[in-house]
């Protein structure tokens, strides 16, 4: 079946309108195929798709909890070996940001330093969602989510976004990739490198939240454009975890002001004229150090 | 049938050689004292081509288990060991592995749990994980713990079971102890116990299905009381597999095995290795013309009720020996015996004693005096503390 046709992730599921995550999730399957076990965390994911006594996925797959779907994939790649069944099975681990940068690090961390064939897809959307909007290591500098508030003593989110993918590019793993759902041949290209990356990839996907982001259900598309377009969140690869020498695969020509990217989003309502401008010196900063 | 290898070996190696006769396919696992010979052995046996498995040397016990459900999940044979504050991390893990109906099978070097951090032996680690859904063996003896391990896998992967479980053996009593083990031929353990094959699917693109599905409150009871048939069900087919390895193999299991019970007033029930010491003191004891027995219990889950009643009907004091409290309650085994009894108007009176916390030798006299104790509360009616903490250091306490 042609890839566009390949339907492995089900509509109907239960995700809130505008999700990131569903879109994310469908195009990334479209790629891998049908000859995929995926694992999950315990979060949005779960929910919106593996309701008993029914399920979103075509494909075999399996949650466990929470922070540990980079150890559960680690046991079926390995199982999958052992019973001589490895060969044209890829091996999936999703996580959400939660699940990844924060409660699910150690096992994701483990994964990556043992070597598996595992690709492991963290689906970004920059807080504790499923649960109510809280911050997670995830969450950008002056976002306000329920437990970092913006209040008359606090910007909301005071400290900047943990950089996952450079971490986890430290590990020395073949192949370590940043994507969006705005530029989706980009993810494709970057999904079919993972998968066919013998050893741990690494893919970060950032993936817009309306419900937490507090966005139009019908911007979530064009606000995760403007993240790559403002350089607020830069798409790039890197093999054999050499970060220096990075391949930064979306370089917009004039990168628009990220007051453009922020505006739109409730969670950014608060911040002031000169908040902005410490947001865009910081953002320059580092997209100087991309190169772009 | 071949010839049985006598071995001197200490615990954990009868267990890691348990375990390989069983010819699981992936092993993750994490060092932590007392059980790490478990995988260092399992990790040599790899290495030297003895074993055709993978181990996961993974980075925590969480990991360790989350590997296991992983791997059993894909439709391998999976074992891995762990101890104390290792068995207390997975405690989260353990619930999903039994919830989701995945046969596996650790060894435990039963250790107390911190604070204070201690290294040596009690049941505190598995008695808190007994309501995650795991059956759960003890061993008297290293010899106990080889066999359990080959049961635990044919009783766990039977499908009127299928959920994991967990033999137990006592941190360094056991896990370090040099003792004569006679070790089964693999073509023998191969007829006892064949491939794994889940009969319910496993994770394969050619028939996909969704594995740890969200249970909503229309569906979730239902999950859990289908478990708890299983692990009821799990008592004739312990009984079964008990009874067919006695035949192979000739060593006698039972869920609860008497001692002298027959026409015993008194009767001590003991788990694990303290077993042997309480062996001895009641054959001192009947020497000097006591009337009483002892019970080892080898299953705590499930709690074989019935069978203790049975061996039980007739007596008249029971001294529960439990190395684990409940802090605010009782002993685990006392707790359970206790409901077993409750709508019975005849029943014996019961004694809960605790000891051997955190490695606190028990010796002969301890249960001498755990008898008399007993016999006094039946003779007087005088019944003494509802927990009697035995072997005390009361400079201690002060």
């Amino acid at each position: 079946m042609a890839e566009e046709e390949l339907e492995l992730f089900a509509s109907g599921h239960r995700a809130c309108a505008g999700c990131g995550e569903g879109t994310a999730v469908r195009q990334i399957l479209k790629v891998a195929g049908p000859d995929t076990i995926a694992t999950i965390c315990t979060g949005c994911l779960e929910v919106i798709s593996t309701g008993y006594p029914e399920t979103a996925w075509e494909i075999p797959i399996i949650h466990a909890a929470f922070e540990n779907s980079a150890s559960v994939a680690s046991g079926v790649e390995v199982a999958l070996k052992e019973l001589g069944k490895k060969e044209g099975v890829n091996v999936i681990a999703f996580g959400g940001d939660g699940g990844t940068f924060d409660i699910g690090f150690q096992a994701l961390s483990g994964m990556l330093e043992r070597g598996h064939n595992i690709t492991y897809v963290c689906l970004d959307n920059e807080a504790y969602m499923n649960t109510g909007i809280q911050r997670c290591s995830s969450t950008p500098y002056g976002a306000s989510t329920t437990t970092s508030p913006a209040g008359k003593l606090s910007i909301g989110e005071h400290r900047p976004k943990k950089p996952i993918a450079a971490i986890c590019a430290a590990h020395g793993i073949p192949y370590t990739a940043t994507a969006s759902i705005s530029h989706i041949p980009d993810l494709k290209k970057k999904v079919k490198k993972a998968i066919e990356t013998d050893g741990p990839a690494f893919l970060h996907v950032f993936s817009p939240c309306p419900t937490g982001w507090r966005h139009g259900s019908d911007d979530t598309i064009s606000i995760a454009r403007l993240a790559v377009e403002t350089g607020v969140f830069v798409l790039w690869e890197a093999e054999d975890g050499d970060i220096c020498n990075l391949n930064v695969t979306v370089k917009p020509k004039k990168r628009k002001p990220v007051e453009e990217y922020l505006r739109p989003q409730r969670r950014f309502r608060h911040l002031s004229e000169k908040d902005i401008e410490k947001i865009q010196k910081e953002v320059d900063e580092k997209c100087e150090k991309y190169g772009f | 049938m071949g010839e049985q290898k006598a071995m001197t070996i200490k615990g954990n190696m009868a267990t890691a050689m348990g375990a390989k006769l069983c010819r699981p396919n992936v092993i993750p696992a994490y060092p932590i004292t007392p059980s790490t010979l478990f995988p260092e052995k399992m990790s040599e046996f790899v290495a030297d081509g003895e074993l055709d498995a993978s181990m996961i040397n993974v980075e925590s016990e969480h990991s360790a288990m989350s590997a296991c459900i992983g791997a059993a999940a894909t439709g391998a044979r999976v074992c891995t060991a762990s101890a104390s504050q290792g068995v207390a991390l997975m405690h989260e893990m353990l619930f999903i592995a039994s919830g989701m109906r995945l046969p596996m099978v650790m060894a435990v070097g039963n250790r107390a749990l911190s604070a204070p951090i201690n290294i040596w032996c009690d049941h505190q680690d598995t008695v808190a994980s007994r309501d995650s859904g795991w059956l759960q063996f003890y061993a008297e003896n290293n010899q106990e713990g080889l066999d359990l391990m080959i049961n635990a896998f044919r009783i766990g992967e039977d499908k009127r079971v299928l959920l994991p479980v967990m033999v137990g053996i006592d941190a360094f009593v056991l896990t370090h102890t040099i003792e004569g083990v006679d070790v089964p031929a693999q073509e023998d353990v191969d007829d006892f116990l064949p491939p794994y094959e889940p009969p319910h699917g496993k994770l394969d693109p050619k028939e996909p299905a969704t594995f740890g599905s969200f249970g909503t409150p229309e569906y979730y009871q239902e999950f859990k009381q289908a478990q708890v048939e299983a692990i009821e069900g799990s008592r004739d087919v312990i009984d079964e597999v008990f009874e067919e390895y006695e035949e192979m193999f000739g060593r006698e299991y039972n869920k609860a095995t008497p001692y002298y019970c027959d026409d015993a007033e008194i009767v001590l029930i003991t788990m694990g290795s303290m077993t042997g010491t309480a062996r001895e003191a009641v054959k001192k004891l009947r020497k000097e013309g006591k009337k009483v027995g002892l019970i080892k219990l080898t299953v705590f889950r499930p709690f074989p009720s019935p069978e203790l009643k049975e061996i039980l009907s007739g007596v008249k004091g029971v001294a529960v020996v439990d190395r684990n409290i409940s802090p605010g309650a009782y002993g685990a085994m006392y707790s359970d015996l206790a409901a077993a009894y409750t709508n019975d108007e005849e029943k014996p009176i019961l004694k809960n004693f605790i000891t051997g916390l955190g490695g606190r030798e028990i010796f002969v006299k301890n249960f001498e005096e755990m008898y008399e104790m007993t016999k006094k509360a039946v003779d007087t009616g005088n019944l003494g503390k509802p927990v009697e903490w035995i072997n005390v250091n009361e400079d201690v306490l002060r």
